[in-house]
């Protein structure tokens, strides 16, 4: 059973993400953040699950969804504001916007928009690893959509062959776009995976403590060598896939079907639930919150005061020196 | 929600006068649409597949509620999986079927090159003509705000080097519609390339069907100094660069090429024959680039017609920055034009 403090960070982590997606929620609509936005509301349990058990010298790799695996893996929260409004003081210098954030030092090496170009790419550092010799996992973060892509079945049968440190984590919000999930798969996502020999597991990735619980066991395995695992996280996302619409609606998702993921809250839910145990209480409640924000409040400052880049720079970083 | 105030909306409507008389004035996104309903209605081996194509969007409103005209067995939405899709829709061409399969950004056929580059373009070659592969491919270069180097590519240029494949590029709604029918009709892959910023472009188009033929390309605009051979949405950043060099006593010809595989060479060196000066104009980046290989043709076959050096407008060799400040610096536009041709006539 996880510790107090530890049961703590858990929530902190999830708040963080919850509070700072809000706030670039509030902030899009002034049309300073000139680039795409894709919001992870509802599926904060997962990234928070994952890398609360990895280490800074682990590896995570993202998709165009990846502000919470950033926050999550301990990125630095100022620059990733600074690459939302595509200032030189961000994670990219303004070249990559919120779908390609990075952070090496803190083990966050990337994140894609291309559909499946996580999973391939993630696969090759979970080998240098182990070529390295090195005692590092690899997680990496997809969505259901990427799971129709060749780079999905290629790999994993790649990974499972050579017993990589990979950590394969499937965000599965049942939608692509608009696209659901029924449309696009013959069957449950974890079976492919264990068609290819890897432990698979299928759970519901609004408990916190369920995602944290497998993706120990999961790293574990990694670290002892043992080879790759797949966990498909059951979720929602609660915002529509792009920008701050909700893609509600004829043809999109029901209301009915919103309301019941929204009464699934997986923040409401764990924090009921620290209350019940007495590991939190309102005033606790309280002060993280005044914590974080204060946080968010410097990212963003710091984000609006900087400078962008000019024009001039534009060719810099074609070429590595 | 700036995603969808992105820039093209706040474009303004770009009206191209066309070789048409009709007076019916539509959108180039209008006229796709109208393309597809058509040639859907026509002939019954036309259907479209492809990621969310049946999506209440529908990719742009080029395709929307066709499904619900022409049923689930002829729209239809797909897992995302580009490279095999394109192999399919190779295999139902085979088959006698007239497929067309949409990629919402160009960017996502390069995930699909091995079965259309590979296998699609080279087929009917490889069994000495005995299968034919009549396959639509419509990209859209998605061009935005923020886009980014994973959602903005205008690749055109690479795929002229695929032998087998015919590449349109329309730049008027009149082009887009009779070019899309001829796409459909034609028994070879096209890659059909759209870009974002020319949907609101408006023109006359007929509300019949009609084709029109690769590799004629047309005079947007006529003059004597200076020719400007335009590519894709270049072609409307050329003509308003010729216009504003009106004012300055330049006579500017703008020459859309409508096609850029195969290319109208004659038009490019009748207009030379007149003017003795050429810019090249391309929506994608400057090197081993569409622009490069139409420099390529005049140095090879009409250098006798140059009176100075030839001129490119095209993108830098780097991949599409994220910052608005570097997006500025980054795309061409009436205005690189407009400098690059009053250098030309120093
Ligand atoms: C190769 C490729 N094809 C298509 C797209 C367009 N696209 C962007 S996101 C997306 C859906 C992704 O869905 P999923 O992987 O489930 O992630 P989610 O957005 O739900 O988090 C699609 C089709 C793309 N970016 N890349």
């Amino acid at each position: 059973m996880l510790d107090n403090d530890k049961l703590i960070e858990l929530y902190k982590v999830m708040q963080t993400i919850r509070l700072v997606e809000h706030r670039i929620e509030d902030e899009y609509k002034y049309d300073e953040i000139k680039t795409p936005i894709h919001l992870s509301i509802g599926q904060e349990a997962i990234s928070a699950g994952v890398c609360i058990n990895l280490e800074k010298d682990d590896s995570v790799i993202g998709t165009h969804r990846s502000h919470a695996q950033y926050i999550a893996k301990g990125g630095d929260i100022n620059k990733m504001i600074a690459e939302l409004y595509l200032r030189k003081t961000g994670c990219s210098m303004g070249r990559g916007g919120s779908m390609h954030l990075i952070d090496p030092e803190a083990g966050v090496l990337g994140s894609t928009a291309i559909v499946g170009g996580s999973i391939p790419i993630g696969t090759g550092v979970a080998l240098a690893a182990k070529l390295q010799n090195k005692n590092n996992v690899t997680a990496i973060f997809f969505g259901d959509g990427a799971v129709d892509e060749g780079t999905f079945h290629e790999s994993l049968n790649f990974a499972a062959i050579k017993k990589l440190p990979a950590i394969y984590i499937c965000e599965n919000n049942s939608y692509a776009i608009n696209s659901h999930e029924m449309v696009r798969h013959s069957t449950s996502i974890y079976r492919w995976a264990e068609g290819y020999g890897i432990p698979a597991y299928q759970i519901d990735g609004n408990d916190v403590l369920k995602v944290y619980d497998i993706a120990k066991k999961a790293i574990s395995r990694a670290r002892r060598g043992e080879g790759p695992s797949f966990i498909e996280c059951i979720t929602y996302r609660w915002k529509g896939h792009i920008g701050t619409v909700n893609d509600i609606g004829e043809g999109q998702r029901t209301q009915a079907e919103y309301d019941y993921w929204i009464s699934k809250c997986p923040i409401k839910w764990f924090r009921d639930y620290l209350k019940g145990i007495g590991v939190l209480d309102d005033n606790m409640i309280k002060s993280i919150d005044e914590e974080i924000n204060q946080i968010i409040k410097a990212a963003f400052e710091f984000a609006q005061n900087s400078p962008k880049p000019l024009p001039s720079d534009l060719l810099e970083f074609v070429y590595a020196d | 929600m700036p995603w969808t105030t992105i820039e093209v909306e706040k474009q303004d409507k770009f009206y191209i006068k066309d070789d048409s008389n009709e007076s019916r004035i539509i959108s180039y996104k209008d006229a796709i649409y109208e393309a597809l309903d058509q040639s859907m209605a026509r002939d019954s081996r036309v259907f479209i597949m492809g990621e969310g194509v049946d999506d209440p969007a529908g990719v742009f409103g080029t395709t929307k509620d066709l499904h619900k005209k022409y049923g689930a067995d002829r729209v239809f939405d797909t897992p995302i999986a580009e490279n095999s899709l394109t192999g399919m829709v190779t295999g139902a061409a085979m088959a006698g079927l007239r497929p067309i399969l949409i990629h919402s950004r160009m960017d996502f056929l390069i995930i699909s090159l091995d079965q259309l580059v590979n296998h699609a373009c080279k087929w009917c070659y490889m069994f000495g003509g005995k299968v034919k592969i009549p396959l639509v491919v419509r990209t859209i270069s998605a061009r935005g705000w923020g886009s980014g180097a994973q959602h903005s590519q205008c690749v055109q240029g690479m795929m002229m080097n695929v032998p087998g494949l015919k590449i349109a590029a329309p730049a008027t709604p009149y082009d887009a519609k009779g070019l899309l029918i001829s796409s459909i009709i034609d028994n070879n892959p096209v890659l059909f390339v759209e870009h974002r910023w020319l949907y609101k472009t408006m023109g006359n188009v007929p509300d019949n069907l009609y084709s029109i033929p690769f590799g004629k390309g047309m005079v947007r605009r006529k003059g004597t100094d200076v020719t400007i051979v335009a590519v894709s949405y270049m072609v409307i950043e050329a003509l308003k660069a010729a216009e504003k060099l009106q004012s300055e006593n330049i006579s500017a010809e703008v020459i859309d090429l409508r096609t850029i595989k195969p290319i109208d060479e004659d038009i490019i060196f009748d207009s030379l024959a007149k003017t003795g000066k050429l810019l090249i104009t391309d929506t994608g980046c400057k090197t081993g680039g569409v622009a490069s290989e139409i420099a390529a043709i005049v140095a090879e076959k009409a250098f006798h017609l140059l009176k100075k050096p030839i001129e490119r407008v095209c993108c830098p060799d780097g991949p599409t920055p994220a910052s608005d400040v570097l997006e500025k610096a980054y795309y061409q536009d009436s205005e690189s034009i407009f400098k690059k041709v009053l250098e030309m006539m120093k």
